[in-house]
């Protein structure tokens, strides 16, 4: 044999390879595949691979009717249903001039706020799951079914919400909404600091968390990160803050940041966030002003003709809906900026250089939802 | 800084842009392909503009045109602006990409090429993001037709 037949593939080096991870694994929480190159136990390069469920929510909104659309956006980020569905709510209103009545803004908040700490919730359960604590995933969904409940009462979905219409809410609150969730929000004071015991202090959990998948508040801003991923490294940005929506005007409360930028301060974040949401809610909640719950509209709704932008905060970031209109009855272009694809996109940034079990525990911090991603 | 006073910054260094605020909340800048790249540089750099934060990248075809549309906030001075740039070109159009100065765009750009078939000079990594290798055409476009998956109305 002569040397010079053997050749060798100079794009490898030669103890890389190449593993699938996903579709369909469990810690993707959807079907997301990652495309990891390894050396050994250290990831080299991560690279997703989108389009399992991509339903081109955006191209069936040029079709669609505004009151159409806002069903769509349910499918997108799921567990932020009910903010998704105001996003685009808010957008058509303020294309339309429409004074919303002060009991929808109130309203739409207090549900926000609820869908918020429902998301944060079931993330932290999962996110216990991912790096083996399995009692988590039950107290999650435990707390998370209260919520789901009272959803259920007054608007009859649990979790494609649909409450949301242009022009204000679809009927008005259930009469034992209030009462259900002041008693949530009592019972959820004392499990919180249960969540707290059982996980952020456990030193295994901490050791699989600090100084790994770390983000400086540069590459944050760059990389277009919002929400907890964001926030968790420095990065002053939440919607709710510097643009408010809705009632968010009229409450007090604290952005929280974490400087430290790595999954201990992205989860820190998420759980603080839900003690904040309880504080809006506490506000707002024996203050809900009378008045109608939503203002007429016509039938087939026309937007001007120009273009609209409409941000909000939902579960995992900001969430953008921008609006071409020609005057017609449907959008010219309709554009979703999803908070999960761009936190998605700095992964492979924060991943390079750990190891595999690590970029399961990076992953859950990000708190993907991958139909958000798959628009 | 408030839209007059952007409008009057931005302007001295490329006096040829056209600016309008009609039917947009935002001071909306359209530029030549062959200027992008220099302007964005620009806007991202300057201390006084200072737009860090990339917030959306929307491909829009216009039928006359094909183009993408920039939202860019500050985070520091909290200002925005909306950067528009198009092509006639439907064959091969092409923009240099900004993937060098806002990390978020090159997913944001694969995602373009993915559904308009927008090319970007010196993108890193561009293929489709979505669709598989094989599809034929580029879904959002306006002419895009499929007869077996699309429900026209």
């Amino acid at each position: 044999m002569q040397m010079e037949t053997i050749t060798v593939n100079k794009s490898f080096k030669s103890e890389e390879y190449f593993i699938n991870m996903g579709p369909q694994h469990p810690a993707t929480h959807g079907v997301l595949r990652l495309l990891l190159t390894i050396d050994g136990e250290i990831i080299k390069k991560v690279e997703p691979d989108l389009g399992y469920i991509h339903r081109s929510i955006e191209k069936m909104c040029e079709r669609d009717s505004y009151q159409q659309i806002v069903h769509l956006t349910d499918r997108m980020d799921y567990l932020s249903s009910h903010i998704n569905n105001e996003a685009v709510c808010l957008a058509v209103e303020n294309a339309l001039q429409l004074e919303i009545p002060d009991r929808v803004k109130v309203i739409r908040t207090i549900i926000g706020e609820l869908t918020r700490i429902a998301s944060h919730t079931l993330w932290w359960g999962v996110m216990g799951m991912d790096v083996g604590a399995l009692t988590t995933y039950f107290y999650g969904f435990r707390d998370r079914e209260l919520i789901n409940d009272i959803f259920e009462e007054t608007c009859g979905a649990r979790l494609t919400m649909n409450y949301n219409i242009p022009g204000g809410l679809m009927f008005d609150i259930h009469p034992n909404f209030v009462k259900r969730t002041k008693e949530f929000i009592a019972h959820f004071k004392t499990k919180l600091p249960e969540y707290d015991s059982l996980l952020t202090g456990n030193i295994i959990f901490q050791k699989r968390m600090k100084g790994v998948g770390i983000l400086s508040k540069e590459d944050a801003i760059s990389y277009g990160a919002s929400g907890p991923v964001g926030r968790g490294s420095g990065y002053s940005c939440d919607v709710r803050k510097h643009h408010p929506y809705s009632a968010l005007d009229k409450v007090t409360f604290n952005e929280t940041l974490r400087q430290e930028g790595d999954s201990f301060a992205r989860y820190q974040v998420r759980i603080q966030e839900m003690w904040e949401s309880m504080s809006i809610i506490e506000q707002l909640i024996d203050n809900i002003p009378e008045g109608e719950h939503q203002v007429a509209t016509n039938a087939v709704i026309k937007l001007p003709k120009g273009e609209f932008y409409q941000k909000v905060e939902t579960a995992r970031g900001e969430l953008g809906v921008y609006i071409i209109s020609t005057g017609t009855k449907s959008p010219y272009r309709l554009k979703f900026r999803s908070p999960g694809f761009s936190n998605l996109s700095l992964l492979n940034h924060i991943a390079v250089g750990g190891k595999i079990g690590d970029l399961v525990a990076t992953m859950a911090t990000l708190d993907l939802v991958i139909p958000d991603i798959d628009r | 800084m408030n839209n007059e006073a952007l409008q009057n910054l931005i302007s001295s260094w490329h006096p040829d842009l056209t600016f309008t605020e009609e039917g947009s909340q935002f001071l909306n800048i359209s530029v030549q392909p062959e200027q992008l790249h220099n302007l964005m540089k620009q806007l991202k750099t300057n201390s006084d503009t200072h737009f860090d934060y990339l917030f959306c990248l929307t491909g829009v075809d216009w039928e006359s045109a094909l183009g993408v549309v920039y939202h860019l906030e500050s985070t520091t001075h909290r200002h925005a602006v909306v950067v528009k740039v198009q092509t006639e070109d439907r064959e091969n159009p092409t923009f240099d990409t900004v993937s060098d100065i806002w990390a978020t765009a090159e997913f944001h750009e694969r995602e373009v090429f993915d559904f308009f078939g927008i090319k970007f000079n010196n993108h890193p990594n561009l293929k489709r993001l979505f669709l598989t290798e094989d599809w034929d055409g580029y879904p959002l476009r306006k002419d895009y037709v499929d007869e077996i998956n699309m429900v026209v109305k």
